[in-house]
């Protein structure tokens, strides 16, 4: 059918009247900070005096180089990503696993386990500041134990762990309530097949209810990965990075160095590092699990 | 899926063939149930710490955490809500959740529609664009950002920042709206364009009602995220009088680090909103996540 010239003009006015308004909103809050972000690291931009010199890949070099806290950041939040992943999905798989299981209490405590994630990162962690801190304390005097008598948040190590806790707190339950609708999706026939030709529980949950569920896997590892890599709210209220910078992870390391000191071309540079981790995560990670899918 | 029965018993219901097995509580079952109340359990101990020392004089709160209050005071919470200026502050969060919400879900909805309806390679191009970028943090945004909404005259307004959240949000929502607007046949807008009905109209009139469903779920999973937001608004944000709760919590908390009994009066405060909003919303929430992470 041949559309005359009218029409066509006509349709790309409609085309652009529905889609042009949040295209160009989105255009000039995503798009273009994104590659203005990209040239900006190939500069020495400071807060101070706003001067912009090009000076090549010499941000990017310093990163690898001479910025040991930056490397440390970077090798924190790698350790923390895969402790926090792991844990979560496990604690969110368990709670969806016996959450799934006929009890009475089931709905109930479907909302206890997610209430967590309503409050924001932010305030979790000073939430978790008083637990750790005065809670902590607190128990530990009543029952005598060692594991509570530490200086929680006092050093790398208790800060490390203190947010790996409070990540599972709060992450489990989102994940637990994608666990469960994915389990609710498993045929039961398949599972008491599996019963009638003599395969226990673990045999049946391991051979039919996980290669079923994988789609959902995919998913709770993809939003886990990226939760933990870019965690930032909990870090700053919880620990703000301390003691001694020993917990600041790279979100809260590119935000100071960006805008405590000020080094915007710097912190562009990391902030680029950053992206390209993340997208190679978050790639790589969803073509590897949908390969492991299994169609019921 | 219905909820938790007393005690069904299967076998007195002949009209039942073949009741299921899951109904049967066994000693398996109880056990089941006891480890999941202990979790539970374990899961509500920060609340309770929290609460109940909201509830205590500041020497209470160091000499007795864990336990209830010697004697239960309100004053902290007058305080905390006097300190953080909390009603203006509220306001503040509902204002820019409730506009943001708007101007996403109008437009995102909008060319969502033209994005599915329209086959060309722009097309193609401009929702590739958007999916795509969904995969850059915030962080690799945030520094060109501040600088660019300073020329633009973006900072300091409640109009900057819902910009703003129309361009974060825009990726996911227009994912959503173009992945279920796929299953909304097309005949029945042709139809309507063959009645005379513009295509202003038909969107508005037939597909966008149509489309509530998605719509809830996307309300609800940007609700949860700009409610909660910290970083977009302490960037873009300096005026006092502007501030959303985590700002107003965060500037509270550093400002009062040992007063304990106040931060926690504060922080209760902070929270409270966003339950009740769940209380009220419970079903629509569950249903908003598992649907807004499947696809």
């Amino acid at each position: 059918m041949a559309v005359s010239n009218k029409k066509k003009v006509k349709r790309g006015l409609e085309f652009w009247m529905f889609v042009g308004p949040v295209f160009l909103v989105f255009a000039v809050i995503v798009l273009v900070p994104f590659f203005n972000g990209v040239m900006y690291s190939f500069t020495d931009w400071n807060g101070i005096t706003g001067e912009l010199n090009w000076i090549g890949f010499d941000n990017y070099v310093r990163l690898f180089t001479v910025d040991e806290q930056f490397q440390q950041s970077f090798w924190l939040t790698t350790k923390y990503t895969v402790v926090a992943v792991v844990l979560t999905n496990l604690v969110g798989f368990i709670l969806a696993f016996l959450l799934t299981q006929n009890i009475r209490t089931r709905n109930f405590l479907r909302t206890i386990f997610f209430m967590p994630n309503l409050i924001g990162g932010l305030i979790l962690g000073f939430v978790w500041q008083f637990i750790y801190v005065k809670g902590f304390a607190s128990i530990g005097e009543l029952t005598g134990w060692s594991l509570f008598e530490l200086p929680w948040l006092g050093d790398a190590r208790t800060g490390f762990w203190g947010i790996v806790i409070v990540s599972i707190w709060q992450g489990g339950g989102y994940i637990m309530v994608i666990y469960i609708a994915a389990l609710q999706n498993v045929p039961q026939e398949l599972i008491e097949a599996a019963k009638i030709d003599g395969a226990n529980r673990l045999s049946t949950l391991r051979n039919i209810t996980i290669p079923l569920i994988m789609p959902s896997v995919t998913i709770c590892l993809f939003l886990t990965i990226s939760w933990s890599f870019k965690l930032f709210d909990t870090n700053l209220s919880l620990t703000n990075g301390g003691p001694f910078k020993s917990t600041e992870m790279l979100a809260l390391n590119i935000y100071k160095e960006s805008f405590t000191n000020n080094n915007l071309g710097l912190g562009s540079a990391k902030a680029i590092i950053f992206f390209v981790v993340v997208a190679a995560i978050t790639v790589t990670q969803v073509y590897l699990t949908k390969k492991r899918e299994v169609e019921a | 899926m219905s909820t938790a029965q007393p005690l069904p018993k299967p076998e007195l219901k002949p009209e039942q063939p073949a009741p299921k097995k899951r109904g049967r509580y066994s000693v398996r079952l109880g056990t089941v149930e006891i480890a999941a109340l202990l979790m539970g359990l374990l899961y509500m101990i920060p609340f309770y710490y929290v609460i109940s020392n909201s509830f205590k004089t500041q020497g209470d709160i160091f000499t007795n955490t864990s336990g209830l209050p010697k004697e239960w005071i309100t004053e902290n919470y007058t305080n905390a809500w006097e300190a953080m200026n909390f009603g203006k502050v509220f306001l503040n969060s509902v204002i820019i959740t409730v506009g943001a919400n708007a101007v996403i879900v109008i437009f995102c909805s909008m060319a969502a529609w033209k994005l599915v309806r329209t086959k060309s390679r722009l097309s193609t191009i401009i929702f590739f664009l958007f999916v795509a970028a969904m995969i850059i943090p915030f962080q690799s945004i945030m520094i060109p950002l501040s600088k660019l909404s300073g020329d633009l005259g973006l900072q300091n307004s409640y109009w900057g920042l819902i910009l703003m959240y129309l361009g974060f949000g825009s990726g996911l929502s227009i994912f959503l709206y173009h992945g279920f607007m796929k299953s909304i046949p097309e005949e029945i807008e042709e139809a309507a364009i063959i009645d005379g009905c513009s295509q202003w109209g038909v969107f508005w009139r037939i597909v966008f009602p149509l489309l509530k469903p998605i719509t809830v779920t996307i309300v609800i999973l940007n609700t949860l995220w700009i409610w909660n937001d910290f970083l977009l608004p302490s960037l873009m944000l300096r005026d006092v009088e502007l501030r959303t709760i985590p700002l107003a919590t965060f500037y509270f908390f550093g400002q009062y680090t040992k007063q304990w009994d106040l931060a926690l009066a504060g922080l209760i405060l902070g929270i409270i909103p966003l339950l009740l909003f769940f209380f009220a919303m419970q079903k629509q929430i569950i249903q908003g996540i598992t649907s807004g992470s499947i696809k």
